[in-house]
């Protein structure tokens, strides 16, 4: 059953992202709009427009009744999630096919399984992808520490059975340092949480962070090979990559492999996502978790492989089957994407919503910018700060690069400050040029203030 | 006594409590001392506390908990 009318739940530059999918398949759409929305550009473009509720998005965005109410006021057929808000939400998935719609992602249970942190784990075990190295539960005293730390391998984690968050954990390089410390941290455990039980987990000191992308329609599933998303501030990624140019071909296969494993153990049905942690030093890679939705980063992927996902994403839930094989999927070149950000990077990347006074938007070849921005639009207070994404695509990773550092040359947003100095800064740092960096990394660039008043790339213009 | 009119100092969504499960910052008739935190604004998923520049009684709230707030729109009155 081909899809006739879609009901777009979600803003911003995704939504953008989807109703230009859909019309380019032929397919209506309704835009859903919170009070706050109504001007946005995803609700210019899109066929029809429909309220959903006031700006807080508890009442509007992340409101299941009222979206599937106006999904079916509207006579669409089918929904779709985008990213965030209910994206990853297996009642919602569920509510929607409840009502005799079709949801644009994987199935309610699929989300469950692959949303809870360790069944995906289990899963990944399961289809033989390896997750990170751990001891087996509660280590009960040194003894049994220090022997499921051979097992694991060291530098391992002490983390506490009760903590969370990061809190309580201490990293032992060696057997000394084990021993000293698992009667410090059980103590300290016992102490902050009521409960002194540790476990142990390999720690990855300079890990960086890579995903695979997959497609699949529940029965096959094949991968659009990997995306690099190292460079990050607090946890937020910020400038994304594809390929992951820290892989070797046979770890590239190795890892995309793994990947298509655990999606057709799973029937995964749509375009999925699978992160891993890549450890540089030893080239082991270790499953975290899986994103059930379309990415913000999937454009990098698009730009190398020539794949759209967007309308795969769709064709695949009005039924039809995936038309491509893995021989099809083959890369070209390197793509690099800029988070552009209503942030102001010189003021410790404080938000700030305002309106676009005047904008001007890079282009040439190899240049894209997926972005909700337009001239006199008025960027709201309640939703996140990404304004769009530029996307640099070209021969290799350096003239990728010194694409994105042209186009961000050419960008104009005027009214509001954005991350696009930062991007100018990153684009021109060796450590970027040279691909030798973690997630740890850009977080320890930034206390060097490279962004400081009079240095390159933070010129008013960007404002 | 003078009535001041407080307002917002940023655009976005006004909280009265630190999280759904606590009590609110400041209750009408409470007194505020300077450098009392009165509410916090959410903007762009980050949020920002409403700090009093001035003392006296809060009497009114003009913007109710979760609801969007304008820079400049009136927030809250003091009366001193």
């Amino acid at each position: 059953m081909a899809l006739a009318k879609i009901f777009v739940a979600n803003r911003g530059e995704i939504a953008v992202r989807i109703v230009r999918a859909a019309k380019e398949l032929g397919i209506a759409t309704v835009q859903a709009v919170s009070a706050a929305d109504e001007t946005m550009l995803a609700a210019r473009l899109a066929d029809e427009v429909a309220k959903v509720g006031p700006p807080h998005a508890s009442k509007s965005y992340l409101n299941a009744d009222a979206l599937i109410a106006a999904a079916l006021e509207t006579g669409c057929d089918a929904v779709h999630p985008g990213y965030g808000f209910l994206s990853e939400n297996a009642d919602f998935a569920a509510k929607v096919e409840a009502a005799g719609l079709v949801f644009i992602g994987p199935k309610p249970e699929t989300i469950r399984k692959m949303g809870d942190k360790a069944m995906a784990r289990r899963e990944a075990g399961l289809a033989g992808v390896p997750t990170v190295p751990g001891s087996e539960g509660i280590v009960k005293d040194v003894a049994e520490a220090a022997a499921a730390a051979d097992a694991v391998g060291y530098p391992v984690m002490i983390k506490a059975a009760a903590g969370g968050g990061g809190r309580g954990i201490r990293i032992a390089e060696n057997a000394g340092d084990l021993a000293a410390l698992i009667p410090q941290a059980s103590a300290e455990a016992k102490a902050a949480f009521g409960d002194g039980g540790l476990y142990l987990e390999r720690f990855v000191r300079r890990a960086r962070h890579v995903e695979v992308q997959i497609l699949g329609d529940g029965e096959r599933a094949i991968h659009l090979f990997e995306r690099e998303c190292s460079l990050q501030r607090r946890r937020q990624k910020v400038w994304e990559e594809a390929p992951a140019a820290c892989l070797t071909p046979e770890q590239r296969e190795a890892l995309c492999s793994s990947a298509v494993k655990l999606a057709e153990r799973v029937n995964y049905r749509g375009a999925g996502t699978l992160e891993y942690l890549f450890d540089e030093t030893t080239g082991e890679f270790f499953f975290i978790e899986m994103n059930t939705r379309i990415q913000v980063e999937h454009p990098v992927t698009e730009m190398v492989t020539g794949v759209d996902l967007l309308r795969w994403m769709i064709r695949i839930a009005g039924g039809e089957p995936l038309g491509l094989s893995q021989d099809d999927i083959s890369l070209t070149g390197h793509a690099v994407e800029a988070r552009i950000n209503a942030e102001d990077p010189a003021a410790d990347f404080r938000p700030h919503p305002g309106t676009v006074t005047a904008l001007e938007v890079p282009g040439g070849m190899g240049v894209r910018f997926d972005t909700m921005l337009y001239p006199g639009y008025q960027v709201p207070p309640f939703y996140d700060s990404l304004l769009g994404k530029l996307i640099a695509h070209a021969e290799s990773r350096e003239a990728a690069i010194a694409r994105l550092a042209r186009a961000l040359g050419e960008l104009k947003v005027e009214g509001l400050p954005t991350t696009a100095p930062l991007h100018l800064a990153l684009a021109a740092a060796a450590a970027v040029k040279s691909g030798n960096f973690h997630t740890g990394w850009l977080e320890e660039w930034l206390k060097s203030r490279p962004l400081a008043e009079g240095q390159p790339g933070t010129e008013s213009e960007v404002r | 006594m003078t009535k001041t009119t407080i307002e917002a100092p940023i655009p976005g969504t006004f909280y009265r409590a630190p999280s759904p499960q606590e009590p609110v910052f400041k209750n009408e008739g409470d007194a505020v001392a300077i450098g009392d935190t009165v509410g916090l604004i959410e903007v762009m998923k980050s949020f920002t506390p409403v700090v009093a520049e001035a003392a006296g009684t809060l009497v009114a709230f003009h913007v109710e908990n979760e609801e969007p707030v304008m820079a400049g729109q009136p927030l809250y009155d003091l009366e001193g």
